[in-house]
């Protein structure tokens, strides 16, 4: 009997040697004469024991993890003889880490093989379409807005009155734009997704052409993900033979096409008038709004423009699901959030989970604390532009409202944890620095206010005049707060003034930081 | 292993910018698609993807200039991007990037006297949670650590 074997093809996991594992595993098994069949699935989203390997069983599939090139052999020995191993994990399904969360997005990353349409269908893929096909698009966006969803890039944007808007604004041509440059640090469920589930991108972006009348939707990728546009690129070519895009889609009288366009390594183009201006051909300069791109959007025309989570999450929501995606989540945050830990983590990985679970509960008991074993002495929550968290408001629900209401956000859902290593000046100062790099110039205060911010840190740092320029950073913070066109300036103080509120004591010159600084 | 390069030629340049020249939007496909074929974008290619374009030599030079992607001249043998971003801070990353410097006497966004090899800053590859990461020559490094990375630097120089 061929022995099934998933290998995880996620790029998290072949950065740790996914392949070379892939690659022994199929050299023991020809020199054993044991057919097998290795499929390269996406991640399941547990880094720390990645690669991690699964073999079909009739119970399901049993997971071995961290598989070095070196373990493959006997792991393979293993799963023929159904034996004991270090690596074994039991069940995959049965690992707490992944049987404590809430999988609706995430429900087929790193379980099917990514570049098969019928995997995907058998997985209950294309439900969402099929039903969207019958239903025209009032009763599309009547489900998208009862499921509550929100922008899931960052700010949280109800999407059922984003596309409502677009569908209601006439025009000769509509685009759908999925906005996949997520260049935030600590974050990479858009790549897994990407990577391990395309079809659930290019169905919901498919479903959201049908919602607004738009025929052509871009897929606007980062450069720094070139397994997430192969994965893309090959899925849409499958989606097109398979006629699910292109003319008529489903036999439908819609037409849908899909084209991938990739960045080149400018941060700003996450930000969506930027993205479009790139998208456009040109330099990623934010646009100032109004015109909202769902009135005069990429090319003048109307276009709905979301993160690839919020397009992910929109097949489950149109197969029957908008109810039951609605009862998951807290106050005005509805559903689920693929919630990702990483920087120092014990535990780093992909957790998706209804909003309301706490942050101490996210970085101490899903984490498991800090990698380097030493105490969590800060976490960023929400990327670069996210605020940086103490312990002490660990009690703070994921929640968009409640991190609003303690000068954070969630973001796209990244939390990078460190430990008591961690020097807050050196960080808030990075974070101007960061500013001052990706800033597309366009408006005055993020462009200077970075710069000048640089070096009011490192005067800071130097310990001169302390006081007098901690006053001249927190005014500059709130120059760039209010008077930035888009949230790389408006946010860039969230980082810089949660440092300065929660370690003031990083600020304050010492001679060790004296010492340090020179 | 190290991509092999086309020299600049003008017949080439021009064919490639035909390629893409009907594409809506096309700026930033004919300069990735130069750079592919090329290794960096060579300075004749810009007034001819302007002109085939009907943008100014100044629009299409905007464009290159803006996105942190784009070389105006070869990069060395190979390309060495180590992530600067706070996942990769937080594991360590300062670190390594300082190893790096010192191990090859270059400051990050240089490269080699002998040409050998590139060492620029990335942010962020999506790798957070095997942090710190890296990218040789287009292949992704995770848990990188100072063996590592010596070893890395060791194989480049040979």
């Amino acid at each position: 009997m061929t022995l099934r074997i998933f290998v995880s093809g996620d790029a998290g996991a072949v950065a740790v040697g996914a392949d070379e594992v892939a690659l022994v595993l199929g050299l023991a098994a020809d020199k054993r004469g044991i057919p097998i069949d290795i499929v390269r699935t996406g991640s399941r989203g547990l880094y720390w024991l990645e690669p991690m390997i699964e073999v079909a069983t009739p119970q399901g599939r049993v997971a071995f993890g961290p598989v070095s090139e070196f373990d493959a052999g006997s792991v393979l020995e293993a799963m023929i003889a159904d034996g004991p191993h270090p690596l074994r994990l039991g069940l995959a399904d049965e690992i707490p880490w992944l049987k404590r969360q809430t999988r609706l997005t995430f429900a087929r990353c790193g379980v099917i093989d990514p570049r098969s349409v019928t995997d995907y269908r058998a997985h209950d893929g294309y439900k969402g379409l099929e039903r969207a096909l019958t239903l025209g698009s009032d009763a599309i966006l009547a489900d998208v807005t009862t499921s509550g969803l929100r922008g899931r890039g960052g700010a949280g944007f109800p999407t059922g009155i984003k596309w409502k808007t677009v569908a209601q604004t006439k025009a000769d041509r509509k685009f759908i734009v999925c906005n996949a440059d997520e260049g935030d640090s600590g974050t990479f469920a858009d790549r897994m997704i990407m990577e391990g589930d395309p079809f659930v991108v290019i169905e919901g972006m498919t479903i959201a052409g049908i919602a607004v009348g738009a025929t052509k939707g871009y897929i606007y990728i980062r450069s720094e993900y070139p397994h997430a546009i192969a994965a893309m690129k090959a899925a849409i070519g499958a989606a097109e033979r398979a006629g699910l895009l292109g003319k008529r889609i489903g036999g439908s009288h819609y037409d849908f096409e899909l084209e991938v366009r990739v960045g080149a390594g400018a941060y700003v183009c996450g930000e969506e008038t930027s993205l479009l201006e790139s998208l456009e051909g040109r330099r990623g300069i934010v646009r100032a709004k109004p015109p909202l791109p769902a009135h005069r959007g990429l090319f003048g025309k109307p276009t709905v423009i979301n993160n690839v989570l919020s397009f992910a999450a929109i097949p489950f929501i149109l197969a029957g699901g908008a109810k039951a995606y609605a009862e998951f989540g807290m106050g005005r945050s509805r559903g689920t959030m693929p919630v990702q830990l990483a920087g120092n983590v014990r535990h780093g990985g992909l957790f998706e989970t209804a909003f309301g679970i706490t942050l101490g509960e996210l970085v101490d008991d899903i984490g498991g604390g800090t990698r380097s074993g030493r105490p969590v002495r800060a976490v960023q929550v929400g990327g670069p532009l996210g605020a940086y968290f103490p312990p002490a408001l660990f009690d703070t629900p994921f929640d968009y409202e409640a991190f609003a209401a303690r000068d954070g956000l969630i973001g796209h859902g990244g939390i990078v944890v460190f430990d008591d290593s961690v020097d807050m000046a050196r960080q808030a100062r990075f974070a101007m620095e960061f500013c001052a790099i990706e800033s597309c110039g366009k408006c005055t205060p993020c462009r200077i206010g970075s710069t000048r911010g640089v070096e009011t840190i490192d005067r800071i740092r130097r310990g001169e005049r302390v006081s007098e320029n901690i006053a001249v950073i927190e005014d500059l913070c709130n120059t760039m707060k209010f008077g930035s066109l888009c949230a790389l300036g408006g946010f860039t103080p969230y980082p810089v003034m949660s440092a300065l509120k929660h370690f003031p004591e990083d600020f304050r010159s010492t001679p060790a930081r004296l010492q340090a600084a020179e | 292993m190290t991509p092999l390069y086309e020299p600049w030629d003008p017949a080439r340049g021009a064919e490639i910018i035909a390629q893409h020249v009907q594409t809506e939007g096309a700026t930033l496909v004919i300069l990735h698609a130069l750079q592919e074929a090329f290794g960096y974008v060579p300075e004749p290619a810009i007034p001819m993807a302007a002109s085939a374009l009907n943008l100014s030599r100044a629009e299409v030079y905007g464009v290159f200039t803006f996105y942190h992607d784009f070389r105006d001249k070869p990069a060395g043998r190979h390309v060495l991007k180590l992530c600067r971003a706070e996942a990769c801070q937080a594991a360590g990353g300062d670190a390594l990037v300082e190893r790096a410097e010192a191990k090859l006497g270059i400051a990050l966004g240089n490269t080699t006297a002998d040409q050998r090899l590139t060492l620029e800053p990335i942010y962020c590859l999506g790798l957070c949670a095997t942090a710190p990461s890296a990218m040789l020559d287009g292949r992704l490094i995770g848990r990188l650590d100072a063996a590592r990375l010596d070893a890395i630097v060791a194989e480049t120089q040979r």
